[in-house]
């Protein structure tokens, strides 16, 4: 790609052009990050405010008292990605087979409607299903499969059932995209040479679409390990992740610097995520 | 490497190991089941609870299981402004619903203008822009995307506090969080979006358009409006819808930042789900849903007709 030289006044320019949006994300982004940093180094003053002096108390307390659900979380977030990975793949695979293009893009769409749909309402529609005296445990009873309507509710299970409902379409369109370039031909040479279906999967099809697998993993485990709403909603005190760690410290009878220090440890975990994907799940930019 | 596979070969057809073979089709079966299968399974998952949720909306009754008759009074009660609900806490009224969904417009409407000028600002910097810290910059406004939400929210209104504290210290003026607060969050999340559509749109544009435009006298302010604007305009207004689309959708980062009298519809949804559930939920959440059907659908439309036109 050949590139004119810069003419004068193109740098002032483009320095004019980034200032505002950067002077907002400096100002009402970053500064705040600084300060919850800052604050989870701090004490508990009157009202939960952060005052010195500094101390390491407050990431003590999150390993120690909150480990449990720390791990939780993790694990959560790790099935979760798991179970939208089983689900996506083969839907993204299929419609990405499909050969009439509008075909394939209404099956994207619908894929991607629900996630138009605002989150709280899809949540909420799949409580309906999955609550006590909902559609499903009615159903459940009167096959006679269960005697009596089912705990569902409130339970690890239903927050990861939760989870992967509204994240699904995440990991369904970078695997999409992965496959749809996938050269078929590159398949049909493993045949020729004696592969199997599995084999030609595992060792052709999959090693090809890693790249939209691991990003549409980090997609979905990013989003979850920091979910609030749906552990809110439907985990109850048995289903409690980070998120709402983090929200009860910051109400009325809260503790700020010990709520920035799970933040910071969220933070964490979040980059982790980031860092797997920076180094495997970008694609090729040369193809 | 593909000189094998086309030169077909009789003789090894006979060598085949027949067992092999069976055991490779019925896998192949097997795979072609489980293809049309989970698709299936993923697609009953994801429509079947919404669908459920609209037909009994139209339930005669508060159940969500059973089915007790046709009815359109929940919706009648909406729009007649009716409390049916049992208890007092389960009560919800049309005019805060109402309101609720003009604090939502307006804060999407005011947030998208600026977020969409920001972010389109910084995008054609980011894109055509040498200059230092370019490369700092395009791993900053990522950050947006990839924090939790809740982090955002809780770090900004820490932020907030501590602002209107030095404040009212300093000047004696009491600041509340509210519509300002709510609208300064949202931009700050929707930069970055706005910045990744534009970009994508900037990558596809073709250099020398421009380059002509100037050999042919145009000056920059001329090729910018005449030139790269028209050409950058979908991707500007897919930025805008996506952004519009995140600030209607947010709760977490709002909830963290509203103040009294400023409930969007998210928060509005939340409270109803946080308390006696009242049976015109389902109603408002079909509403919803139909709102949001016909908004995907017309920008579905409108790009149809730019990719066309």
């Amino acid at each position: 790609m050949a590139r004119r030289g810069a003419e004068p006044g193109e740098t002032a320019r483009s320095i004019g052009l980034a200032v505002p949006a950067t002077v907002w994300l400096v100002l009402f982004f970053l500064l705040p990050l600084v300060f919850v940093a800052v604050a989870s180094f701090m004490s508990r003053g009157t009202g939960g405010a952060p005052v010195p002096p500094a101390t390491l108390a407050q990431y003590e307390r999150t390993f120690t008292v909150f480990g449990p659900v720390i791990v939780r979380s993790v694990n959560v977030a790790l099935v979760t990605t798991a179970l939208c990975l089983l689900l996506g793949y083969p839907l993204a695979f299929f419609i990405s087979r499909r050969r009439d293009p509008r075909t394939r893009l209404f099956l994207l769409f619908l894929v991607l409607l629900p996630f138009w749909t605002n989150f709280l309402v899809r949540t909420y529609a799949l409580i309906t299903i999955v609550q006590r005296d909902g559609l499903l445990n009615g159903l459940l009873t009167r096959l006679g499969i269960a005697a009596e309507p089912l705990q569902l509710m409130f339970t690890p299970g239903a927050v990861i059932l939760g989870l992967v409902y509204g994240y699904l379409p995440f990991m369904v369109l970078p695997i999409y995209a992965s496959v749809e370039r996938l050269d078929m031909r590159f398949v049909e040479a493993a045949h020729d040479l004696g592969a199997n279906d599995l084999r030609a999967f595992l060792r052709v099809v999959l090693p090809l679409t890693l790249p939209g697998v691991i990003a549409g993993s980090i997609l979905v485990f990013i989003p979850t390990i920091g979910a609030f709403v749906t552990p809110d909603l439907m985990g109850g005190t048995r289903g409690l992740m980070i998120g709402n760690l983090i929200q009860s410290q910051f109400g009325g009878r809260g503790n700020i610097p010990l709520g920035s220090a799970i933040s910071m440890v969220l933070l964490a975990l979040v980059f982790v995520g980031v860092l797997v994907y920076t180094r495997w799940g970008q694609e090729d930019e040369r193809s | 490497m593909t000189a094998p596979a086309a030169r077909p070969d009789r003789r090894d057809a006979a060598g085949i190991d027949a067992g092999r073979l069976r055991r490779d089709l019925a896998l192949r079966r097997l795979g072609q089941v489980a293809m049309w299968l989970s698709p299936f399974l993923v697609y009953l998952f994801l429509w079947a609870p919404i669908v459920v949720l609209v037909v009994f909306s139209f339930n005669d009754g508060a159940s969500v299981s059973t089915w007790n008759g046709f009815t359109t009074r929940w919706y009648e009660n909406i729009l007649n402004n009716t409390i049916t609900a049992g208890t007092e806490a389960a009560r919800f009224q049309t005019g805060l619903l109402l309101r609720a969904v003009r604090n939502s417009v307006l804060v999407g409407l005011v947030a998208t203008a600026v977020s969409t000028a920001l972010g389109t600002m910084l995008a054609l910097a980011l894109s055509r822009g040498r200059f230092p810290g370019r490369r700092f910059l395009d791993s900053l406004f990522y950050l947006p995307v990839v924090i939790p939400d809740i982090t955002q929210g809780v770090s900004l209104a820490v932020f907030f506090n501590l602002v209107f504290e030095a404040v009212q210290r300093t000047l004696g003026v009491r600041l509340v969080p509210g519509f300002g607060t709510i609208v300064i969050a949202h931009i700050a999340f929707n930069v970055s979006y706005v910045l990744i559509v534009v970009r994508a749109r900037l990558a596809t544009m073709d250099p020398t358009l421009e380059e002509a435009a100037r050999d042919l006298g145009a000056n920059h302010r001329q090729t910018f409006w005449r030139v790269t604007f028209p050409i950058l305009m979908p991707g500007v207004l897919a930025g805008a819808l996506l952004a519009f689309t995140l600030s209607l959708d947010d709760f977490v980062i709002t909830f963290f930042n509203a103040g009294v009298g400023t409930t969007t519809l998210p928060l509005f949804v939340y409270g109803m789900l946080k308390q006696r559930v009242p049976p015109e939920i389902n109603a408002i959440s079909s509403l919803m849903i139909a709102v949001s059907i016909l908004l995907v659908g017309a920008s579905l439309l409108l790009q149809r007709r730019q990719a066309s036109g």
